[in-house]
């Protein structure tokens, strides 16, 4: 039985979602030509003005934004709205520590909460359901939105937040948890815990709602087997608002992108040139409902296929593949955005060497990450303790820079591999 | 009185120390005494050798990364509670000891010891007035 939260809008026939995007698109460019200089600046570079764009089909017209402008424009260059009319921020780390903030209007959060709680009924959410999310609370766009979605709904909402995994199995327990809502490595996680505690028939979840990192489906698989539930994929960005941009359905063929509120596009990353339906290209998103944030034609870096091939729930906005790639060398670890320029400048901060490597491993489906550090004179000392210290203030800040833990490895200099004399800075050894 | 340790920094990794010991081999550098401390992640040696620039420089120019460090070398007897004695005079002065390990070198019922302390001024007030010796570069056939 198909679980719709806004059915007119859900199944909406392609010719009037695409009527629906012309309209909003025409007065979302005229928003932001009015009340956003930096953007207007990037039309007026371009040639391009307000009266260019009369359809869809003068959307490549736009200039680009990335998270470049973004930190160029930190953290009010790219605002639609006065600050009295804005109620929230959110934010996420970007390059080189620099912070992106995003920001909401009331009307803006709404529809986030909307988009999530879509997301919600997918996964057979309902008013009778005990929704646990134990995403991070706090700036992290996780936490809030599950949350935001699960009151839509009605469901009775559990704010866990991330971490203490006693008090998540003893809430999970005792108040008959039904939908789970975390990253996938954390309900592997649980799910392990779970399975080792010999608590499954304890539980009563039904459904998971995962996302903000990559996960295989072989570990869908794996936390489906162990909880017995269906889980389901769900994508955002804080830049487009948070999770919720696009869900799973019941077919788990890739994700519903929520097409009244956002136009996507896929181009080559190399040339910015708009690809056809199918092609493997950047994802890029140009939110037309977003009143204080409301960014065009932003390029998410992430490589993805749209298909409009029909889909059994009966949902008619275009589904995109689970994200196979990067287009930059963001890296995400524990749904956290690393950017390896960010650790370069916590070594030369600390006056390390820039020779470094970057490990990142998945380990019991928690992902790990390595700094290996080339030791140099200055920094040796023939006193463990010392040597100890040095590293404890390096992890420490690096933590600080990033958010997670990172281990750091000393070794021998030279011993970092270099191909033809360029050092290769990272090694992803996941199996996604 | 100190006499010159070089410790190396080794990585973690099975022979490191089979190569530097192979590098000093070959430039006909003896090893009066080593050590190894270890964590997880790797280790130093640390080493007494005849001819402490030769070494370093060997070291130096194999791409190792080394530094110099004065340590104490005590003559020890060689019979039970030798060590002992030595030791219970430092604790009584207040004298902390890093590190220590033997020198290969026995001479006339002496054993030599090494030993790490950076406190100079409370180590040589602790010795004084006792029958502890110390043992010097040369005494030792170092340079």
């Amino acid at each position: 039985m198909p679980n719709y939260y806004q059915p007119e809008i859900e199944t909406m026939p392609y010719e009037d979602i695409r009527a629906l995007q012309n309209e909003r698109l025409l007065k979302q460019v005229r928003h932001v030509w009015d009340n956003v200089p930096y953007y207007r600046k990037k039309m007026e570079e371009k040639g391009v003005t307000p009266d260019d764009i009369q359809s869809i089909d003068d959307l490549y017209k736009l200039p680009f934004l990335s998270k470049d402008d973004l930190r160029e424009a930190y953290p009010y260059g790219l605002l639609g709205m006065p600050l009295s009319e804005c109620v929230r921020i959110h934010s996420t780390s970007g390059t080189t520590g620099k912070r992106v903030v995003a920001f909401y209007t009331q009307h803006d959060v709404d529809l986030w909460e909307d988009c999530c709680a879509r997301a919600i009924v997918a996964a057979g959410g309902t008013k009778e359901d005990v929704c646990h999310v134990a995403y991070g609370y706090g700036l992290f766009t996780g936490g809030a939105g599950l949350h935001g979605g699960s009151h839509k709904v009605g469901c009775l909402t559990l704010p866990m937040s991330s971490g203490n995994t006693d008090r998540q199995l003893q809430f999970m327990t005792d108040l008959g948890s039904t939908i789970l809502c975390c990253t996938p490595s954390y309900a592997a996680y649980l799910a392990e815990s779970i399975y080792e505690r010999g608590l499954r028939d304890q539980i009563k979840l039904k459904a998971g709602i995962f996302g903000a990192e990559a996960w295989s489906e072989d570990m869908r698989r794996d936390i489906e087997d162990k909880l017995g539930i269906k889980a389901y994929d769900i994508y955002g960005l804080t830049e487009t608002s948070g999770p919720g941009v696009a869900f799973e359905c019941s077919e788990q063929t890739g994700m519903h992108i929520n097409e009244d509120h956002f136009i996507a596009e896929i181009i080559n990353p190399e040339t910015g040139e708009v690809l056809p339906e199918g092609s493997k290209g950047e994802l890029v998103f140009t939110a037309i409902t977003k009143e204080a944030f409301p960014l065009l034609r932003y390029r998410t870096r992430d490589i993805c296929v749209l298909t409009r091939k029909k889909c059994s729930c009966g949902r008619t906005h275009v589904k995109m593949s689970k994200p196979m790639g990067r287009s930059d060398d963001m890296l995400i670890i524990r749904g956290v955005n690393v950017f390896p320029s960010q650790i370069e400048t916590v070594l030369l901060q600390k006056g390390y060497p820039a020779n470094y490597q970057i490990v990142v491993d998945r380990v019991n489906n928690s992902d790990t990450l390595e700094v290996m550090v080339e030791m140099t004179p200055e920094m040796f000392s023939d006193s463990l303790g010392q040597i100890a210290r040095m590293e404890k203030e390096l992890v420490a800040a690096l933590k600080a820079m990033l958010g997670i833990m990172a281990k750091v490895k000393l070794v021998a200099p030279k011993t970092i591999a270099r191909s033809e004399g360029k050092a290769v800075r990272v090694i992803d050894k996941r199996k996604i | 009185m100190t006499i010159h340790q070089i410790s190396v920094f080794l990585e973690n990794r099975t022979g490191q120390l089979a190569e530097i010991t192979r590098l000093l081999a070959e430039n006909n550098v003896n090893l009066r005494a080593i050590s190894i401390a270890e964590t997880a992640d790797y280790g130093l040696a640390r080493m007494i050798v005849d001819d402490s620039h030769k070494a370093s420089a060997i070291l130096l120019e194999h791409g190792d990364i080394l530094s110099m460090t004065p340590v104490w070398a005590v003559e020890v007897p060689d019979r039970p509670a030798g060590l002992s004695e030595l030791l219970t005079v430092l604790a009584e002065g207040d004298v902390a000891v890093e590190y220590m390990y033997s020198l290969f070198t026995h001479k006339d019922g002496h054993a030599y010891m090494v030993l790490r302390i950076t406190d100079e001024a409370a180590f040589t007030a602790a010795i004084a007035g006792t029958d502890i010796k110390l043992v010097g570069m040369e005494e030792l056939g170092l340079k």
